[in-house]
């Protein structure tokens, strides 16, 4: 059966993404310079002073014919394609009313492949569907086109048609300019409300399947529950804290080696070192926080670690070759540039005016740094260690190569310990179910990270508000 | 009249720009000297060689001599720690640290060890903001931020923490330089009051301010120092044309 529709002309026009976006942005620069030249125009007739510059009525043109056709283009782009499935859909369902709803979605699957031309198929009922569905496609770029340009011309002519010399483009330009910033900060908070939703609602049927209070208050963790029904298993348990102190004692580990030498190093930079010697030393140390971690990782299992247990058997001590002090010392030194590099810029923010006062005063260098800059650095100081500590805990690579996987209760620091981090790794990976309780556990655990690391920074701020020096 | 500082052919040049040469001149022990000129004339250079202050700018080299009570302070066997306690420095913008107002009058006894207990800091501290006139404004608030006060306030804390360590000289760097008129007035009285047991060297944009508190005017340009003498002869006879021509406003 031939089918000859009379849509079947614009399909002799094709109008691609790319070509419509270009012509709208044409469009948008050309109303910038129309308005700008426009008005300079209008004010010359009536002898009149523009209200604002030039530029601001060719800015505010340009937003006009730019912004509305670009949603527009953005909503049809990503609504439409969905939009033509749905009717398709419905198509499919009323055509064969028996079709349950999966096997629907089948079809139209199979519609979809053949119209791409992806797969081939004898059924001539699904050869008219796809040949439909692919003039759909073809209306909705063609139709997307036609409004988009329209519409930016539309618009455009008409903003720079009633810009008068006496209207203030400025105010309207700036106020769009404020409305972007605002999206802007408004999306980085939705974001994190839906990342944090999204970790709830799956560690809530986590917790529908295990005790809320055996996995945060459990001392025992042993992810391994039977795979398939005729495995042989022991009962899986979910107790959060021997993993949670992994995480503890690494970060530990790494602060008590990254502190003291990036705030030390810090003050050398910021206080002492010449500019010769600064200009060397911290793009070096910045070159740290370049190197990926897992090449830390390597560092960490076939250098450090080995270095620890041979110090310790010379000790006596036994050692294990996967050890908490092995990752965290390494750790240590991945993080050592994010606190010097940062600490540094803080104290040397710190006013001059307050070092001449207390050098005036008859002070020491060291007691101008102890006394006057630190303490009205610390704020800074506290941001600083914060980011590290964060980095620190969520450090996956090398805890997986340098400290084992084996969850011991533990804060022997010469022991393998595991890390939340790398347990959610461990859980996610592989052949898995997203139903099944061992990974919905990584959830749980995901989840009470990021309860510890709010508290942390909740803690953390409380702290450099309390010892804030005021300075102007 | 007994000379505090005694200063030969001092000269200061930050890498090869020379700020002041061939300054020689005498002050006087407690009274109030001004050393005044159009900005870059390198008075505020020549208030930093003083006390040392110059030493923490890189690159910066002095030739020439200065004796403070007949002892070379560039001298070998000084230290500069040990001089600015003795020469002490309130500067343009009045910088208190940002501690309690307690803490900033008591840092500078705390770090010399002036005070053996807490009840002697006590005094120090309270004898310090009497002396700087400030004891009725903020005795019950010793413990407030110094930062919170206002523009003369906080200078007059600045002016009372340099007083805390008893020093010999006071240099001033345009100390009035941020401040309102009332506020000026209160730190000259201050300095007047002051002058009886302190020598005090200021460096001021204002002539007036100069006649108003020193007994002895050095007038700078260009790095030279053009005449020094006493101040009502400067204002009123000046020997040398260029500075007839500053006081009088025709150039600066």
């Amino acid at each position: 059966m031939a089918r000859q529709s009379p849509d079947r002309i614009f399909t002799s026009m094709t109008l691609p993404l790319s070509f419509v976006f270009f012509v709208l942005l044409g469009l948008s620069v050309y109303f910038y310079y129309h308005a700008k030249s426009g008005i300079v125009r209008k004010a010359a007739l009536f002898s009149d002073r523009t209200k604002a510059l030039p530029s601001h009525y060719g800015q505010q043109s340009f937003l006009w014919a730019f912004i509305p056709s670009f949603l527009i283009l953005l909503v049809l782009t990503i609504g439409g394609p969905n939009y033509i499935d749905q009717i398709f859909y419905n198509k499919i369902q009323e055509l064969n009313p028996t079709f349950n709803e999966s096997f629907v979605s089948l079809i139209l699957a199979k519609v979809i492949n053949v119209s791409n031309g992806k797969i081939s198929t004898g059924e001539e009922n699904i050869i008219m569907l796809a040949k439909d569905y692919k003039i759909a496609f073809e209306q909705l770029h063609f139709y997307r086109g036609l409004v988009v340009i329209l519409c930016a011309a539309l618009l455009g002519m008409i903003i720079s048609y009633r810009q008068k010399p006496g209207s203030n483009a400025r105010e309207q330009v700036e106020k769009f300019i404020v409305n972007i910033f605002f999206a802007s900060a408004v999306i980085a908070i939705f974001t994190t409300v839906a990342i944090i939703l999204s970790l709830f609602f799956e560690a809530l049927r986590f917790f529908n399947l295990y005790n809320f209070f055996d996995f945060i208050f459990g001392l025992h963790w042993a992810p391994n529950v039977a795979i398939r029904t005729d495995q042989v298993a022991a009962e899986g348990s979910f107790g959060m804290i021997p993993v949670l102190l992994g995480t503890l004692l690494i970060s530990f580990i790494a602060m008590c080696v990254a502190i003291p030498i990036g705030l030390l190093s810090a003050i050398y930079l910021a206080e002492f070192a010449t500019p010769k010697i600064r200009d060397f030393v911290k793009p070096t140390l910045e070159i740290l926080a370049g190197i990926p971690t897992v090449v830390y990782g390597y560092f960490a299992a076939l250098t450090a670690a080995p270095f620890f247990r041979e110090i310790g058997f010379s000790l006596g001590l036994d050692v294990s070759s996967e050890s908490a002090i092995a990752a965290g010392a390494v750790m240590g030194i991945m993080i050592i540039p994010f606190i010097s590099s940062l600490s540094d810029d803080v104290i040397r923010a710190v006013p001059q005016s307050l070092r001449d006062g207390s050098m005036g005063l008859g002070a020491t260098k060291a007691e101008t740094i102890y006394i006057v800059i630190l303490p009205a650095a610390i704020p800074g100081l506290v941001g600083a260690v914060l980011l590290a500590v964060s980095r620190a805990i969520g450090e996956t690579m090398i805890v997986v190569m340098a400290a084992g996987l084996s969850a011991n209760l533990t804060v022997n620091p010469l022991e393998s310990v595991t890390t939340v981090t790398v347990q959610i790794v461990s859980l996610l990976t592989g052949d898995t179910e997203f139903d099944d309780i061992k990974t919905l556990s990584a959830f749980g655990l995901g989840l009470a990270l990021f309860f510890f690391t709010l508290l942390l920074n909740i803690f953390a701020l409380s702290i450099s508000r309390r010892l804030a020096e005021r300075y102007d | 009249m007994t000379s505090k500082f005694r200063t030969k052919k001092v000269e200061v040049s930050y890498g090869d720009k020379k700020a002041i040469r061939d300054i020689s001149l005498d002050i006087e022990k407690n009274i109030i000297t001004a050393l005044i000129g159009p900005s870059g004339c390198g008075k505020s250079t020549f208030l930093r060689c003083l006390n040392r202050m110059n030493d923490v700018i890189e690159n910066c080299s002095i030739k020439g001599s200065i004796h403070l009570d007949e002892q070379d302070i560039y001298g070998p066997d000084i230290d500069p720690v040990e001089l600015r306690a003795r020469v002490g420095m309130v500067f343009q913008k009045a910088n208190p640290f940002p501690k309690s107002i307690f803490d900033n009058i008591a840092y500078g006894p705390r770090i010399h060890g002036l005070a053996s207990n807490d009840s002697e800091l006590k005094d120090i501290v309270h004898n310090s903001l009497e002396k700087a006139g400030l004891m009725d404004e903020v005795k019950d608030r010793l413990n407030d931020q110094a930062t919170g006060l206002s523009g003369g306030q906080q200078q007059r804390i600045c002016i009372a923490r340099a007083i805390a360590v008893s020093p010999e000289v006071i240099l001033m760097d345009e100390p009035c330089s941020a401040l309102d008129p009332i506020a000026t007035a209160k730190i000259e009285e201050l300095m007047n009051e002051l002058s009886e047991s302190y020598t005090i060297i200021i460096v001021t944009h204002s002539m007036q301010q100069a006649a108003r508190v020193s007994k002895k005017t050095a007038f700078f340009h260009l790095g030279d120092l053009i005449e020094y003498n006493d101040t009502d002869k400067i204002f009123t006879q000046p020997e040398n044309q260029k500075t007839q021509d500053y006081i009088t406003g025709r150039f600066g």
